[in-house]
């Protein structure tokens, strides 16, 4: 059971566990050991590429891109600098729209691939052009206003939620306990995985997603609903960048329409894609998994603090270990028997 | 009208509406038009040879149906060396280095077959790292070579030295393309590459030979760019990928490979550089330039309404 | 069987770029039976069956189910009401598992989400029914062997609760264990009341399963019989026509040849265990069995595709070539016209001229520098050597028809003057008198001194046109016939291993 669990998954497999070997040298080589408190900040430093690179998982897993995942992000996280105050009503609505914004940009995505039939990297690309031009209307300079209660609360520990809403006797409640060192920013992002992508999964359209990448004639043939589940992919790709976003804006209690930033939460979403093991051809792979690969990429930056590393090294090392990690499929490629697999 | 000829006419005739504007906007405002006059559209190609040059050799890496992201690095780079290395050996330093990048750019597609999506990624990721490394992430003191500077700035026959660079390279890729075995390789390779392997065409050369086209001209954009600004910096090069793209696009070059014409490419520069200008003359924000941008590439797609190419 | 049709097609026309599939159609089926479409490659039946169950849609005509008329817009319509195909392609996901490909478009749900251990008894179930229990559905689709594939694929279908099963080639890659198993399952369908559209090109499969038999030639509707009302002879001469004599040129008596290749022992992976075979010069030596049976990777091998091939190759002094680059040049030369024209010959979307010389350039310039008048003088060349009929040659090579096409990629290897030709199934889906044109030009090629090592997987094509036959089995040469002894009789016996003895 464990077996062929682990066999067919192989490539998960591998980036859990070189995530653990890294996190826990990390933790050891640590001046302070594991602390909560670095925990947390390691958990906020992780939680928005982890959310951009769940948002493209989707669209490649049925062997598309989309190029517009940084910039939604950046949108929506210029539109929660504005709403993400007020009453609790007005926070809650505030959250909701956010979420809206990058969901319905994704599914404007979606439309444009699927009706106009334009390449979806082609196509995002330029949506993610007029979602940067739509952040910087709403930021042409970086500021905002975030509730200060929401924003402590949504980047600490439970406890700290608890205590800050005075929820489960201020975080005092006997069955909030065994959780209340689990950083928020872990529980927002295992929730949404969870209450959306796991579901999502288990429908017909996401399996339709899995099943245009394997095979998509197949997937026509067999009556599963092709444009129904493109349409989802990029609808969805929309929503967990919106994640990312609204995160971003707690994070930062901020709203900046960087243009730099959203390229490189693009480019680094499709680098953690690949890391989880999730094939660019399509078909094979998850979302778990890319959260696996966005920690992987996090925990390496990591390494730079505590082994003073010169920062001015840092992408020069990141890039490495991205080339080295992607050439290490290539055995593959020499193990082929008949060539005429390597080409399509 | 040929279907491969319909985006070549249709964005020829999006650059005059552009043109049109831009003139129509100047004439109500100020009552000049500059766009019209032949040393401002000069200027203005000038500035745009050095996306021209970029587009020519990404373009060849396009049809074969990959791409590279390594463009910006490469640029950067190439222009750092040469500033750095400085004398007569400048230009052929950069040079080599866009050759040197190319290659492994190459080796990493073709031999070992990693996506070039995410090996030029890769690529440009630690070439970046290279120059924030040593330069210690300020700008360079080094200065532009008196010969980089000449070969950017200056003019002959009242022409920028520039556009004739620019022009040589598009000579060149444009024989490569419709004159040699090589140009056929490249879109016998993007249209499918398994025929072209049992075809018995040279796989790995070809498309290691695309990448280093590519790299090359951006490296030498890269020198031209330095001696346009009179020295290099970090960053100089992140302008020139995704319009680099979009030029070849919008030029009516399949981005999954396999068709595309040099013409085509050029269109497309010169309507994205076009586009630039009068967008700067409007005195349009960034934020709507951006919006412009997105717009414009998606309505011209729609309107080539080039389908998906079939697959399985 | 008074009773109305279940299904029933009339005036059914379907057209592919220009070219007819389908003419006029009428055809019926009834309730309960099991109904034979015979026809060769390219008469229509993969057209007819593509039309019934909703991949494409007909031009002109009109389609009754039950009485009813529909149109179904796409595969899920048509299975909807119970129309449902297993498709000669394979119509499996391979990344995902066999239980979720069983039960692939309405999987069991339970609030909204796909039950996976509901997913999980009913593949079981429907696997028990096609006797796989030993198949765990859990299982990835990539994994299993094509037999295994084609038995879940059955499953799916039956877990569909078809009114109309149709089965397109549904038992090429199947066991003979698995093949009972199928005979089995279809006649306890067929007293279920559910119709059944069986179309193989095993005649024997054929005549032991089928009540009922169509024949379709050239895109038309021949005839319609009950089962012995024909002889096997009258079925042969209504599938191919009255074109039955002249169909293929006259061999030359049988000679001494040198050898041009001498391979001895070949293996590769499971697919070539030990093959043997001798080449002469001028000769067309002809490869058939079963599909499957390692003919395939026995051209690929000799053109140097496959890595790790072992075994003595003795190619003109030469070994085994390492690349198809080294295949193509040097002495003798090999060309391969590889198995699927569309993704393996040809790049469709590029011009005729394009592809006429992509595997010449050293013809058509000096130093990779293209001479416009000596590639112009190739194609030119190319075109009239096949007599392929083609508007420009600037046009795609795709708007030529499944012949032309052909011709084609023929021409583009004849460009480089190879010594020994590998064919793999040149004539599959092409019009009659095209392939009466490509078996001329082989035997010119023959007698011009070429040496042409052909797979075919039409033993008729095999008896007329080959010098010597070579059967292959799981592997091997089971078989060598050579003259008077190449017959349907022996290249079928030899094809499934049962020693008819000489």
């Amino acid at each position: 059971m464990m077996g062929r669990l682990i066999a067919q998954n192989r490539a998960f497999a591998g980036a859990l566990a070189l995530f653990a070997a890294l996190f826990v040298t990390y933790n050891l080589l640590h001046p302070r050991g594991f602390s909560s408190a670095v925990f947390v900040q390691n958990a906020n430093e992780a939680v928005a590429i982890a959310f951009v690179a769940m948002a493209q998982t989707v669209p490649v897993l049925m062997r598309g891109l989309d190029l517009s995942v940084g910039a939604v992000m950046t949108l929506s996280a210029c539109v929660a600098s504005y709403l993400l105050t007020g009453s609790g009503l007005e926070i809650s609505m505030g959250i909701l729209a956010v979420l809206a914004t990058g969901t319905a940009f994704g599914l404007m995505n979606g439309l444009i691939v699927v009706h106009g039939r334009l390449q979806p990297i082609i196509a995002t690309l330029a949506t993610g052009a007029i979602a940067i031009g739509l952040a910087l209307i709403l930021r042409p300079q970086p500021g905002g206003n975030v509730d200060g209660d929401l924003s402590w609360a949504m980047t600490n520990t439970v406890w700290d939620l608890a205590d800050t809403y005075g929820i489960a006797g201020g975080g005092e409640a006997w069955w909030i306990r065994p959780f209340a060192d689990i950083p928020m920013p872990l529980v927002l992002l295992f929730g949404v995985a969870l209450l959306v992508w796991l579901p999502f999964k288990r429908t017909v359209t996401g399996r339709t997603v899995y099943a245009i990448g394997s095979a998509e004639g197949a997937a026509y043939v067999s009556g599963l609903p092709i444009n129904r589940a493109k349409l989802a992919a990029f609808t969805l790709a929309g929503f967990f960048s919106a994640c990312a976003g609204l995160y971003l804006a707690l994070q930062t209690s901020t709203g900046n329409a960087d243009t730099v930033q959203a390229g490189a939460y693009t480019l680094n979403s499709i680098a953690a894609v690949v890391l989880g093991g999730t094939a660019l051809a399509g078909g094979i792979g998850g979302a778990i998994a890319s959260i696996i690969g966005a920690l992987i990429l996090r925990v390496i930056s990591f390494y730079f603090r505590i082994l003073d590393i010169e920062p001015l090294l840092q992408p020069l090392i990141e890039g490495l270990v991205l080339l080295l990690a992607v050439s290490a499929g290539a055995w593959r490629t020499f193990a082929v028997k008949n060539r005429l697999e390597l080409f399509r | 009208m040929k279907t491969e000829d319909k985006p070549l006419v249709i964005a020829a005739g999006f650059t005059l509406v552009i043109l049109l504007i831009g003139t129509g906007y100047m004439l109500s405002t100020s009552g000049t038009m500059p766009l019209l006059q032949p040393t401002y559209l000069l200027q203005q190609l000038q500035i745009g040879s050095f996306l021209g040059i970029c587009a020519a050799g990404l373009m060849l890496v396009i049809l074969t149906g990959h791409i590279d992201l390594s463009i910006p690095a490469t640029l950067t780079g190439a222009a750092m060396i040469a500033t750095a290395v400085g004398g007569p050996w400048a230009i052929p330093a950069a040079l080599a280095f866009g050759l040197a990048v190319g290659l492994v750019n190459g080796a990493g597609t073709a031999v070992l077959r990693v996506p070039s999506m995410i090996f030029t990624l890769g690529m440009d990721t630690v070439l970046r790292g290279v120059t924030v490394a040593q330069t210690g992430g300020f700008a360079p003191q080094d200065q532009a070579t008196p010969l980089m500077l000449t070969l950017a700035k200056g003019r002959f026959l009242g022409i920028p030295l520039a556009l004739y660079a620019w022009a040589g390279v598009s000579i060149l890729i444009a024989f490569l393309l419709a004159r040699t075995t090589f140009g056929r390789a490249l879109y016998a390779i993007g249209t499918r590459e398994r025929a072209a392997y049992l075809s018995g065409i040279r796989i790995r050369p070809v498309i290691i030979g695309a990448f280093v086209a590519s790299s090359l001209c951006a490296a030498l954009a890269g020198v031209l760019l330095a001696g346009y600004s009179a020295k290099a910096y970090q960053g100089m090069g992140n302008a020139y990928l995704l319009p680099a793209i979009a030029a070849v696009v919008l030029g009516g070059t399949n981005v999954l490979g396999g068709s595309g014409r040099y013409a085509g490419t050029l269109i497309g520069v010169i309507l994205i550089v076009l586009l630039n200008s009068v967008l700067s003359i409007m005195q349009m924000p960034e934020a709507l330039r951006q919006i412009i941008y997105g717009v414009v590439i998606i309505a011209m797609l729609l309107i080539y309404g080039r389908g998906q190419r079939e697959t399985g | 069987m008074t009773d109305a049709p279940i299904i029933a097609l009339r005036g059914i026309t379907k057209s592919y770029a220009g070219i007819r599939a389908l003419e006029g159609v009428d055809f019926a089926a009834h309730r309960g039976s099991v109904h034979g479409i015979l026809g060769e490659n390219g008469a229509g039946k993969s057209t007819l069956i593509k039309i019934i169950s909703g991949v494409v849609q007909p031009d002109a005509g009109e389609m009754r189910l039950d009485g009813q008329p529909v149109r179904f817009a796409s595969p899920s319509a048509a299975t909807a009401e119970g129309v449902v195909c297993m498709f000669q392609e394979l119509s499996l996901i391979p990344d995902l598992s066999v239980a979720d490909n069983i039960s692939i478009a309405a999987p069991p749900r339970r609030m909204g989400l796909i039950d996976r251990k509901a997913q999980l008894r009913r593949a079981e179930e429907l696997l028990a029914r096609v006797r796989c229990e030993d198949l765990d559905p859990r299982m990835m689709v990539r994994d299993l062997s094509l037999s295994r594939r084609q038995m879940v694929e059955i499953a799916k279908a039956l877990g569909r609760d078809p009114r109309v099963l149709i089965l397109d080639e549904a038992t090429s890659a199947l066991t003979a264990e698995d093949v009972q198993t199928v005979y089995d399952l279809l006649g306890r369908l067929k007293a279920e009341g559910v119709t059944v559209l069986f179309i193989s090109h095993r005649m024997n499969e054929v005549e032991a399963l089928c009540d009922r038999l169509s024949v379709f030639r050239n895109g038309r509707h021949i005839e319609t019989f009950a089962k012995g009302e024909r002889t096997d002879a009258e079925i042969v001469r209504l599938m191919i026509g009255r074109e039955v004599t002249a169909k293929y040129p006259p061999k030359p008596a049988p000679t001494a040849r040198p050898p041009v290749l001498k391979v001895e022992g070949m293996e590769w992976e499971d697919a070539l265990k030990g093959v043997s075979l001798t080449l002469g010069k001028g000769e067309i030596l002809g490869v058939g069995g079963l599909d499957g049976q390692g003919q395939k990777e026995l051209l690929l091998a000799l053109f140097g595709v496959l890595k790790g091939v072992r075994g003595r190759v003795d190619l003109g002094g030469r070994r085994l070539p390492s690349s198809p680059i080294a295949a193509k040049s040097g002495e003798p030369r090999v060309a391969l016209i590889p198995e699927d024209r569309k993704t393996e010959g040809l790049m469709l979307p590029l011009s005729i001229a394009d592809n006429l010389v992509t595997a010449a350039f050293d013809r058509i310039g000096r130093s990779g520098v293209i001479d416009p008048a000596r590639l112009e003088a190739a194609v030119k060349d190319g075109i009239a050597r096949l007599q392929i009929k083609l508007g420009h040659p600037s046009d795609p090579v795709r708007t030529l028809s499944g012949g032309n096409q052909q011709k084609v990629v023929i021409a583009k290897w004849l460009m480089t003057d190879p010594d020994i030709i590998l064919m793999n199934d040149p004539t599959r889906g092409i019009d009659v008198g095209t392939k009466q044109e490509i078996f001329r030009m082989m035997r010119d090629l023959a007698d011009g001194g070429k040496s042409i090592l052909f797979y075919s997987s039409d033993y008729a094509e095999l008896i007329g046109c080959a010098d010597r036959v070579l059967v292959l089995y799981d592997g091997r040469v089971v078989r060598e016939l050579e003259g008077d002894a190449i017959s349907e009789e022996a290249i079928v016996g030899a094809s499934l291993n049962i020693g008819t003895a000489a």
